[in-house]
């Protein structure tokens, strides 16, 4: 099937399988920045924004997503880099795998909610695990970034 | 210094915050075969029939195998040096299966979804045979999991396997049945860990290609590039030359990756096709089918005399390695080289017992692998005996425990998986450790409760850790540095980044040395054409021996550079100073700048490469040490705990990257406070893992951790790179016993099994009553 996408602002017709998830259409078109964790829709590494809002492309199927808008953190370069600077001096960042994911779940809760509290944080990232920070130095990253009205 | 232990951002982070490619799926060939393992539904079982000529007529598959294609070889997976301490008890395919998950047979195709139609059309009979699901009734028992007869122990190692014996280890100092019996009190326990799993968010993944010089070329996220390069060799009889492993970005390992999991079917199929092929396992996959920690079982005796004097500890273990022995000895031997030497002033120490085989997915290599299981029995026991003994814990710890400039005989006598070496503590800080954190937890107010209402109560409690740094005459670590022209470095290091920032440490230690700033050292690791040998990341070793190799070759390229620029300012070698930018006389009458010199060296004068290598292998293994507390608030309604703060001090030596330290410190005791109270493990009585996704198996989410504190002593290692020891593992050890300490200041109930969840504090309580 042929489906329309507008990724990162460029408008792409892509052919994929009737039971393609948006996970493989990306990685098969070379967006290697999302990537699989879990296939069970529980560790948010494949996290990319459809119409801006943060879903797991593991359970989105591409024809789903057909006429929709599809971010990658390809598409928030400057917001990525902002958050990588605040992660590095915080040292949040270890293996990096799930950080593309992070920073769009970020991204888009700054977007989202106006002063959150720590709670708000916690619960709008809740779906995002890290096996290797232990969370509190991304939150500290986090607070950092919020406060950057640069 | 100015770059070591300063606060300096990791080398990549932003790249991969960005997106940047690196991990290993990214560098898979477009046009790749696909693997896919048809893996066994029985615990236990032979395979008397296997008929693929069905899968293999599918259009689209490229080739099928079972073990009829394997000569009979056997090997270990477990990546560790040569010759290894574990069995060679595995082979590629088998006509046994020995877990429900364990490999049966492998397809390629040209996608994922030929191969799951393949894998349907693949008949096979099995004659199902009785399995070994309990391990403490594996010894012995008339169901023996590896009755094939050519496998082998490389050396002793207490290989029974006719008696589902993996490995074996006894030891013992003094006459500890007569020191138990002259003593006051004597406390006797048994204790109980489970087969928790690494979690790591990136699946096991391999690719492979020929290139055109028909080499195989692997990427794979491996802990051990050099061990698979060996292995794969010696498996599947792959010329050692023929193959280059390439370990790109790794996300995350944890000791999962140290062993070979998919790399023997990526490179038979393209070894055998010249097609380039890719496996990814699946999330279940790398539950069901890598490895877990060793569960086990720990028999400890402690006895004291009344003054609070600690004289001898007994410890017997039963671990349970699975169906594979992969670090079944090495593990079993740090539950007690890394534990028992924290209470050196005893009289009497056994240590021993047997790794068994049993029908479960395999245990293997795990951060902090031994300690924390040894850690979780000997600091809950230490808090009982206090309890008996009408002891203060703090006090009786600061009495009996490790002190600067001691040691204890046990170094000399356990290694990891031969004889140890004997070493004093040069440093160890661990009174300071303790004195911070109880003032950090603020211990003198909240010690042993607090803050009770009808529903909920606060406690603390706390536990002392030591780990390891390298295995010492054993793991090696190599460096090569080069001068470019316009003054910049590469640094080539066999070690391995597997997300825990060793290039940027490393890239520290060289940049430190040669007096330069971080983005004038470019460091490329873990390519086995191309990087020196390295045995890998594990056993707490890569800021201390490869930063060591790293720290000397970085002063051999100094020296080399003074050299050349002596020559070219005429110079005597003694006379050139150098302080990273210019080369000058002491007189100061002639210099010249690096930057010149390299661009001279390069293109006009004297041309010549200036190039260092060097490689480390340590002569002890200096431990680091730390004290953890924790607050802990427990709904005595539910059983539920809330760890609110987890304190940790600790003695690294030098913090090389203190924030990256820190990182490694509290992402360990975020995977230890899982161990403890989230990461249930479910086997049904079929032996089927139930806890196969992240759904089932609960590891920690942001909003289960609150507070965490980390503080690092003052402590300067002098055989260490600038001072530093390793803190890889360490952080991981202590939220256990800690945790099970706070439960019982708590409520009076002591909690000997892991995990200790809701269901069994309710439990307890219950019986309490």
């Amino acid at each position: 099937m042929k489906i329309k996408l507008t990724i990162n602002n460029e408008l792409k017709y892509l052919h994929v399988e009737k039971d393609e998830y948006l996970l493989d259409t990306l990685r098969q078109n070379n967006y290697l920045s999302v990537r699989r964790g879990c296939d069970t829709t529980n560790c948010g590494v494949c996290t990319v924004l459809l119409d801006g809002k943060p879903v797991p492309s593991c359970s989105v199927l591409s024809v789903v997503a057909d006429g929709h808008v599809v971010t990658t953190v390809e598409g928030i370069p400057q917001e990525a880099e902002k958050l990588g600077t605040y992660f590095g001096l915080e040292g949040a960042d270890q293996c990096g795998y799930c950080n593309p994911s992070v920073a769009l779940t970020i991204y888009a809760m700054k977007k989202e909610l106006k002063n959150p509290t720590d709670e708000d944080i916690k619960d709008y990232l809740v779906g995002n695990l890290c096996r290797c920070s232990g969370y509190v130095a991304q939150e500290k990253a986090v607070r950092k970034y919020l406060g950057d009205k640069s | 210094m100015k770059i070591v232990n300063n606060i300096n951002p990791s080398i990549d982070g932003k790249g991969l915050m960005m997106g940047r490619h690196g991990y290993t799926d990214d560098f898979a060939e477009k046009d790749s075969l696909i693997i896919k393992i048809l893996r066994s539904p029985h615990p236990y079982a032979k395979i008397i029939r296997i008929d693929v000529e069905k899968a293999k007529a599918l259009i689209g598959v490229e080739m099928v195998v079972t073990y009829k294609d394997f000569p009979r070889i056997p090997f270990t997976r477990a990546g560790q040096g040569y010759p290894e301490p574990s069995p060679h008890d595995k082979f590629v395919l088998d006509e046994f299966v020995r877990h429900i998950g364990d490999e049966v047979a492998m397809v390629a195709a040209v996608s994922n979804q030929v191969c799951i139609e393949a894998l349907k059309l693949i008949e096979v009979e099995y004659e199902v045979l009785e399995p070994v699901l309990d391990f403490e009734t594996a010894l012995d028992n008339h169901s023996i999991i590896h009755p094939e007869p050519e496998i082998h122990e490389m050396f002793p190692i207490g290989f029974e396997p006719k008696r589902n014996i993996a490995a074996s280890y006894n030891m013992h100092i003094g006459d500890v049945d007569k020191t138990l019996s002259e003593c006051d009190i004597v406390l006797e326990e048994s204790f109980y860990t489970h087969a928790q799993a690494h979690s790591m968010l990136e699946p096991h993944s391999v690719n492979a290609r020929l290139d055109y010089q028909n080499r195989l070329v692997l990427y794979s996220t491996t802990q051990t590039p050099f061990h698979v390069r060996r292995i794969l060799s010696q498996t599947l009889g792959i010329p050692l030359a023929k193959i280059r492993v390439i370990k790109p970005r790794v996300g995350g390992g944890f000791g999962g990756k140290q062993a070979l999991h998919g790399e023997m079917f990526a490179s038979y199929v393209t070894w055998m096709t010249k097609k380039p092929s890719k496996i990814v396992y699946t999330r279940k996959e790398v539950f069901e089918s890598t490895y877990t920690r060793h569960p086990m079982r720990l028999d400890i005796k402690l006895g004291a005399m009344k003054d609070g004097t600690l004289k001898a500890i007994d410890c017997y273990v039963l671990s349970d390695t699975g169906a594979y022995g992969e670090h079944a000895l090495t593990v079993f031997m740090v539950t007690g080289s890394k534990v028992l030497p924290l209470y050196n002033k005893v009289d009497s120490v056994r240590f021993g017992g047997d790794v068994v085989y049993t029908n479960h997915t395999p245990a293997g290599a795990f951060r902090g692998y031994g300690a924390i299981q040894g850690n979780f029995a000997l600091e809950s026991a230490v808090d009982m005996l206090c309890e008996k003994l009408q002891v203060d814990p703090i006090e009786f710890r600061n009495k009996n425990m490790m002190k600067e400039g001691e040691t204890s005989p046990i170094f000399a006598i356990m290694g990891e998986g031969t004889e140890g070496t004997a070493m004093n503590m040069d440093t160890c800080k661990l009174e300071f450790c303790v004195k911070r954190g109880m003032e950090l937890i603020d211990w003198q107010h909240k010690y042993p409760r607090f803050a009770e209402t009808e529903e909920k109560i606060r406690a603390v409690g706390m536990a002392l850790a030591m780990q390891g740094s390298g295995i010492p005459y054993i793991d090696m670590g190599s460096a090569t540095i080069k001068l470019n022209d316009d003054g910049f470095y590469n640094l080539m290091v066999g070690a391995t980044e597997i997300g825990q920032g060793s290039d940027t440490v490393l890239t520290q230690i060289a940049a430190e040395e040669l007096l330069t700033e971080l983005d004038k050292v470019i460091i490329y690791s873990s390519d086995t054409d191309l990087t020196p040998f390295d045995t890998g990341a594990y056993a707490s070793s890569t800021t201390f021996v490869s930063g060591n190799a790293v720290l000397k070759a970085a002063k051999k390229l100094k020296e080399m550079m003074i050299e050349a620029s002596a020559k070219f300012l005429n110079a005597k070698l003694g006379e050139i100073e150098f302080d990273g930018i210019t080369f000058r006389t002491f007189d100061e009458s002639a210099s010249i700048s690096l930057k010149d010199l390299s661009n001279k060296l390069t293109y006009n004068h004297n041309q010549e490469q200036l190039c260092a290598t060097s490689s480390y292998v340590g002569h002890k293994s200096p431990p680091p040490f730390m004290a953890g507390f924790v607050e802990i608030e427990v709904d005595k309604q539910t059983g539920e705990i809330k760890v609110e703060n987890y304190v940790s001090v600790v003695d690294c030596g030098t913090t090389i990257n203190p924030k990256l330290a820190e990182g490694q410190v509290e992402g360990a005791i975020v995977q230890g406070i899982g161990m403890t109270i989230y990461e249930d493990v479910i086997v049904s009585s079929k032996g089927k893992l139930i806890t196969s996704d992240f759904l089932n198996y609960r590891i920690p989410t942001r909003k289960e951790i609150h507070n965490l504190t980390t503080e690092f002593a003052d402590s300067y290692e002098e055989s260490g790179p600038f001072g530093a020891k390793s803190v890889g593992e360490i952080g991981i050890d202590t939220p256990p016993a800690a945790i099970a300490n706070a439960i019982y200041n708590a409520l009076g109930v002591r909690l000997t099994k892991l995990p200790i969840t809701p269901e069994k504090i309710l439990k307890a309580i219950k019986e309490k009553r």
